[in-house]
């Protein structure tokens, strides 16, 4: 396994149009989306994106279509080049590269998966697979084995010889995911990888990519319009609006702490209980509780704990981690947390959905 | 006298217009006025002369102004640059097409000396290995039978070397003018006026050039107006096909770190595939429709036969001609198309 890499993106602008360094003094100036549309027709992509995405890390950025999000993943790799700010790749700043660098980082550090798959469909499988080492110059028999292995290691062993045609949308996913894996590259860059597939299939690949990315922590940015996927994957949530970063952080502490009408907009329609882990509401100080109901582990979903308790607010655990004592859980804690972020029910959607439109 | 004296007159070039002198040759025209009586000049408003008032073309000012040229003219200048510029012309092109006529002779010397059953064999075994289908191969063994039995033979050999030849250059000289162009927004741009030019140029038009250029005898001449007219969807569909390929495959290949060069050769042409061979096909068909018109400049085969049943009224040589024409399209159409579908078939992408 290669080296980890890390990626921050600084003080990152975009605009689309004719002249976008004459729109960027307005957009600095604190020109908005729908001004800078009506008055000098260009079209603002992104707007002062300041993001950390640490080396092993999931970072998913979410945000619904037009926020920017597609734009953002293909500045990482200078599919599209910004109209200002710093992209650092391993503290380099790859917008200075020239050609041949660029295209040696596009090679060898980074990897990508699409929504649409983006298959060779005159290739096999297996040649679809190696098509990242076989770019590099590699020889085929250099790359062969590794191809076979990431071909069953997510789940398409023995569907070598066969062409992308010949597959399902999920194999033709995991074909695309194979590829990105088998090109061995540290950082994988993920655009809406699985919003393509069906419900079902989606879950089978979450899983998949949560149990690979355990053995191989690569820095892997994921692009998600789905908020279940986007809590269930990421280390650290980025959500996006209208080219804006809305807020960023952990996950758990974007849901309990909202901080954007908006994003308690997007939280209000999700199953808190089984989003939240027990880390995020238990009690780490010493005050032990009266008596405890059992062990619970930390990263258990709240609503793993409910069914324990068969409902009893009345009890509480102890939380554990690998073993280790790290507080406790109070079920009434537990429940207050499951309340709904009181912005969501008096209207706020409304309201937020009037002044958006 | 005529209608656009004032012009001249109201500006002051009577001097600069002299005197009409006789340099080209009389016109029809000319002749029949000579014949009739000068009209007697009227007075008052002439609504008969607005009726017939004629456009202020070229010879109705010169018959005002002899400065200015006939059209007839203009038309004999032309010919005379085009001969003024021959030699040098020829110059250029004539070692640089020299390998056409070398090809088609050579070409034309195989199809007809080869023995018709090892002739027959080899085709066989190229349509078979173009379609894989042995109905296919039935049918170009039926059509080449018939044409052997009718002593048709010999000139449909010569029309296929011709063919063959031809559309071999178009596809060699046509594929990569067609990936330049897909490149390139503005040498698409001054290619298609030329492409339109090429492909709406009655073909008769082609041939005047290309014989003062070059002698009759020499296979070129038609070689070159084949290619020319024939060259055109080729070039067309190569560029159409490189701009159809996925836009998401593009981006994955540049996200993987492809060159221009990789891209080209892994995904563009593999996707293209379908499209080059649909214009490869076009190009076959239209080389058998000039081959028969390039008979008039000595091209030979079944035109030859075409033209002899025109020229002397034989209706039979001529029918039969145009069957074995017929006959020919439609073989080279089912091979090519089967072809195609093979390439379609592999490169088939049903997407989601």
């Amino acid at each position: 396994m290669s080296q980890s890499a890390s990626i921050s993106i600084r003080n990152l602008y975009k605009i689309f149009g004719s002249q976008p360094l004459k729109a960027l003094d307005h957009v600095r100036a604190g020109m908005g989306k729908s001004e800078l549309m009506n008055k000098h027709r260009h079209v603002l992509g992104l707007r002062d994106i300041n993001v950390e995405m640490q080396a092993g890390e999931i970072t998913v950025i979410m945000g619904l279509s037009g926020s920017g999000k597609s734009t953002l993943i293909r500045h990482v790799n200078r599919l599209i080049e910004p109209t200002a700010g710093e992209i650092l790749v391993n503290g380099e700043n790859i917008l200075k590269f020239g050609e041949s660098r660029l295209r040696e980082l596009r090679r060898k550090q980074m990897s990508m998966v699409f929504q649409h798959f983006a298959l060779l469909p005159h290739k096999t499988v297996l040649d679809n697979a190696g098509m990242a080492r076989a770019v590099r110059g590699e020889d085929r028999r250099g790359y062969e084995q590794d191809a076979r292995d990431w071909l069953a290691r997510v789940g398409l062993g023995g569907q070598e010889a066969q062409y992308p045609h010949q597959l399902s949308g999920g194999m033709q996913q995991r074909v695309g995911i194979a590829r990105a894996l088998t090109s061995n590259a540290p950082i994988m860059l993920m655009d809406e990888a699985f919003s393509a597939l069906d419900p079902l299939i989606r879950t089978d690949m979450q899983d998949l990519l949560l149990e690979l990315q355990l053995e191989l922590q690569k820095t892997i940015v994921f692009i998600s319009h789905d908020l279940d996927e986007a809590l269930k994957l990421a280390d650290h949530l980025v959500i996006l609006k209208d080219g804006i970063i809305v807020q960023q952080g952990e996950p758990q502490e974007i849901l309990l702490h909202p901080n954007d009408p908006y994003i308690v907009d997007f939280i209000s329609d999700i199953n808190r209980a089984r989003v939240l882990r027990v880390r995020s509401v238990m009690d780490v100080g010493p005050v032990p509780p009266p008596q405890t109901a059992g062990k619970v582990d930390a990263d258990a979903t709240l609503e793993s704990v409910i069914a324990l308790s068969e409902g009893d607010t009345s009890v509480s655990y102890e939380v554990h981690r690998e073993g280790k004592h790290v507080g406790y859980l109070n079920m009434q804690k537990l429940v207050r947390a499951l309340v709904p972020t009181q912005a969501a029910q008096n209207g706020m959607r409304n309201s937020t959905r009037s002044t958006s439109a | 006298m005529t209608t656009y004296n004032f012009i001249f007159e109201g500006l002051g070039l009577r001097g600069w217009c002299g005197e009409p002198e006789r340099t080209g040759p009389m016109t029809m025209a000319e002749l029949l006025a000579r014949g009739s009586a000068p009209a007697e000049p009227k007075t008052g408003f002439d609504w008969s002369a607005l009726w017939s008032l004629p456009f202020p073309s070229l010879d109705e000012l010169h018959k005002a102004c002899a400065a200015i040229p006939r059209s007839r003219d203009l038309t004999k200048s032309l010919e005379t640059g085009f001969l003024n510029i021959r030699e040098s012309l020829r110059y250029v092109l004539d070692p640089l097409t020299q390998p056409l006529s070398w090809a088609l002779e050579t070409s034309l010397f195989i199809a007809v000396n080869t023995p018709w059953w090892l002739m027959l064999m080899v085709l066989l075994v190229i349509v078979w290995i173009a379609g894989r289908s042995m109905a296919l191969v039935a049918l170009v063994a039926s059509v080449m039978g018939f044409l052997l039995f009718v002593d048709h033979y010999i000139f449909a050999m010569q029309t296929l070397a011709i063919i063959f030849v031809c559309a071999f250059l178009c596809v060699v000289m046509g594929v990569p003018v067609g990936i330049a162009m897909s490149r390139s927004d503005r040498l698409q741009r001054l290619m298609i006026p030329v492409l339109d030019m090429l492909q709406t140029l009655p073909t008769f038009v082609y041939l005047i050039p290309l014989i003062f250029l070059f002698s009759v005898t020499e296979p070129k001449l038609y070689g070159i107006a084949i290619i020319l007219y024939a060259i055109v969807p080729v070039i067309r569909l190569t560029d159409l096909g490189i701009r159809l390929v996925d836009k998401d495959v593009i981006e994955a290949a540049e996200a993987f770190g492809m060159t221009r060069h990789q891209k080209l050769i892994r995904v563009q042409i593999p996707l293209a595939l379908p499209n080059i061979m649909a214009g490869v096909n076009q190009t076959i068909m239209m080389s058998l429709a000039m081959v028969v018109i390039a008979s008039l400049v000595s091209a030979l085969g079944l035109g030859v036969l075409v033209l002899r049943g025109i020229r002397n009224l034989e209706l039979g040589v001529g029918l039969m001609a145009g069957l074995g024409i017929v006959l020919l399209a439609v073989i080279l159409d089912r091979v090519t198309k089967a072809a195609l579908a093979r390439v379609n078939a592999a490169a088939s992408v049903p997407r989601h």
